[in-house]
């Protein structure tokens, strides 16, 4: 038995932690970045911003050519990756990401090839909506993927985290592309990215006083070192650009590392959450108790027997 | 219909009887054996007799041992020992899983894949290398895993693991070579005092509600049934238990959910949240001077 109550098989794990390698976190990044990038360079283009939706597609494109070769590689058979598209699962949010994924990267790179060279007009013209569209749900699903577990700090997070991550994809896109652009260029990237910045600690702190006292891995060891650390430089990043990128190069360049930065820590804090999570049966045991202590479930036992004769 | 095979079988399970497990893992063995499995961590780990650890990859059957000094009968917080002396229970019920003379309770458990009702394993499995048998238990496709590792995190027992070395995900297949040959998964069939009971699930749950029944006339008023009925966060289990102890003490979740459950409202939040990004864009983009 633990300090706090909880029986337990001699502390040991009731579940797995995650196999994902830090490959996952990094995916989470450049996947919400290219999301919410194409976003922003369309809506850029739309508004007749040549300069700063040719750089935010640039980031896109960059961001979608990385994200599968970040997943390719933390597979257990990388050479299998295809399989990935053998079906789709709605049930799967892995599988219904894989088709987002594929589908936002075939349009995505359409629309950077010819933001680059020009070459594919008509092309690209049907692609940027496109890429801008699938987009949205790139890099909101991963909340899906990572809260349809059993792992408790995810799972209890269902409700929120899709905006924690809806908000740092933005903030990401914006600080790449305020890093990227000529000051004077970039006025939506610095409110994409300052607003996102907010978004997403906005929902962070939603997120932890949703989770109470399971939110406990994401305020001690490894997990919460990370996320304080992330929401720090998050804070200085968005307030750089808030408050010098409109007039100096080199505080958008600054600021948006920075806040890029901070979202990349950020992604992998609630990562690391869900492994020491995992790790501690009291984070597993511990609520399914209270459960039925509650009554609101009834739990895995019964202990009155169920004859059919009597 | 069931599952889509146009001649399904009758599902199979076990039940477990933890009451007359004696600890001599050779159902351990014989899963191994029988299903080729790489060994395991030879060391000791000073729990008990359990140098097994955990189910995983290699262990698809782990015999859990747990050491326990406590009062059986919770009204007169009398030991076991003087329980038995008092009402026969090891004649009557043939409950023989203790220590004689000192107090000491000690349990055993065979622990193995559930092979859900509702299994999130399966639910989330993006190549459909996980999938549901003819026999409705469920069985990794080596040839189709590519080690996504999504299962591993979706298992709310913390059945399934990558295998060091391959990368791909391996579980209790229930024997599934097997039982298209009619026989018995081996660990049913080395258990030598059937607390490893294999069958068809209708007929072991009745077994299981029996032999429950017959513990508590007896006396041993901590006996409980684990996942033999559909009312759990599961929909019941292909592999169901006897305890004679809180399912957390035996390193079993108390209340074990199927995910999929919640997955309506975790797309609807993942919708709303995309959603809100789309119009957050919009309005910084726009809404400047």
């Amino acid at each position: 038995m633990s300090e706090d109550g909880t029986r337990s098989y001699y502390g040991q794990p009731v579940i797995k932690e995650p196999v994902w390698s830090p490959e996952i976190p990094a995916y989470l990044f450049t996947g919400g970045l290219a999301g919410a990038s194409a976003g922003l360079a369309y809506l850029a283009g739309l508004r007749g911003d040549e300069e700063l939706a040719r750089r935010a597609w640039i980031a896109a494109g960059a961001g979608v050519s990385a994200s599968p070769l970040l997943l390719i590689s933390d597979l257990g058979v990388p050479r299998r990756f295809l399989n990935m598209l053998r079906m789709f699962k709605v049930t799967s949010p892995m599988s219904v990401g894989s088709w987002i994924l594929s589908a936002s990267g075939l349009a995505t790179s359409v629309a950077t090839a010819n933001a680059v060279t020009g070459a594919l007009p008509r092309a690209a013209a049907a692609a940027r909506p496109a890429a801008a569209l699938l987009g949205l749900p790139l890099s909101t699903y991963t909340a899906a993927l990572l809260t349809n577990t059993a792992i408790p700090v995810w799972h209890e997070a269902r409700g929120v985290l899709a905006f924690v991550f809806a908000g740092g994809s933005a903030a990401s896109a914006g600080a790449v592309a305020v890093a990227v652009t000529p000051p004077r260029h970039a006025g939506p990237a610095r409110r994409v990215a300052v607003g996102g910045a907010a978004a997403e600690l906005i929902a962070l702190a939603a997120m932890e006083r949703r989770l109470g006292e399971l939110g406990e891995p994401l305020r001690s060891g490894r997990a919460g070192t990370l996320n304080r650390l992330a929401k720090g430089i998050t804070l200085a990043g968005a307030a750089v650009i808030g408050a010098r990128a409109g007039r100096s190069r080199a505080a958008a360049v600054a600021g948006g590392a920075i806040l890029a930065a901070g979202t990349l820590a950020e992604r992998w804090a609630i990562f690391r959450a869900g492994f020491q999570s995992a790790a501690d049966p009291k984070y597993v045991v511990g609520p399914q108790r209270r459960r039925i202590e509650e009554g609101t479930a009834r739990g895995g036992s019964r202990q009155a027997p169920r004859l059919a004769s009597a | 219909m069931r599952h889509g095979y146009d001649d399904p079988k009758p599902r199979v399970g076990f039940f477990t009887d933890t009451s007359v497990c004696i600890g001599c893992k050779a159902c351990e063995v014989a899963c191994k054996e029988w299903n080729q499995i790489p060994d395991s961590n030879q060391g000791f780990t000073g729990h008990s007799y359990d140098n097994t650890v955990d189910l995983g990859a290699d262990t698809w059957r782990h015999v859990a041992f747990i050491e326990q000094r406590v009062p059986v009968d919770a009204d007169g917080g009398a030991s076991l020992v003087e329980a038995a002396e008092r009402g026969g229970l090891v004649e009557s019920s043939g409950v023989a899983t203790y220590q004689e003379g000192d107090g000491l309770r000690w349990l055993m458990s065979s622990d193995v894949c559930k092979h859900c009702t509702e299994a999130a394993c399966l639910e989330v499995c993006p190549t459909g290398a996980l999938f549901r048998t003819e026999f409705g238990t469920v069985v990794v496709q080596e040839d189709v895993c590519n080690g996504c590792g999504y299962c591993v995190s979706a298992c709310p027992f913390g059945v399934l693991d990558r295998r060091e070395g391959d990368g791909r995900v391996w579980k209790c297949t229930l024997c599934y070579d097997r039982l298209k040959d009619d026989r018995e998964p081996a660990c049913a069939q080395a258990c030598p005092t059937n607390s490893i009971q294999f069958g068809e699930v209708d007929e072991l749950r009745e077994r299981a509600e029996q032999r429950l029944a017959k513990l508590r006339d007896d006396g041993q008023s901590e006996a409980r049934l684990y996942l033999a009925d559909e009312e759990d966060g599961i929909g019941g289990a292909g592999a169901f238990f006897l305890l004679l102890d809180e399912p957390e003490v035996y390193g079993l979740p108390p209340d074990p959910v199927d995910s999929r459950r919640h997955l309506g409202s975790i797309w609807a939040a993942t919708g709303a949240a995309a959603a809100a990004l789309g119009a957050g864009l919009v309005a910084a983009v726009f809404g400047g001077r």
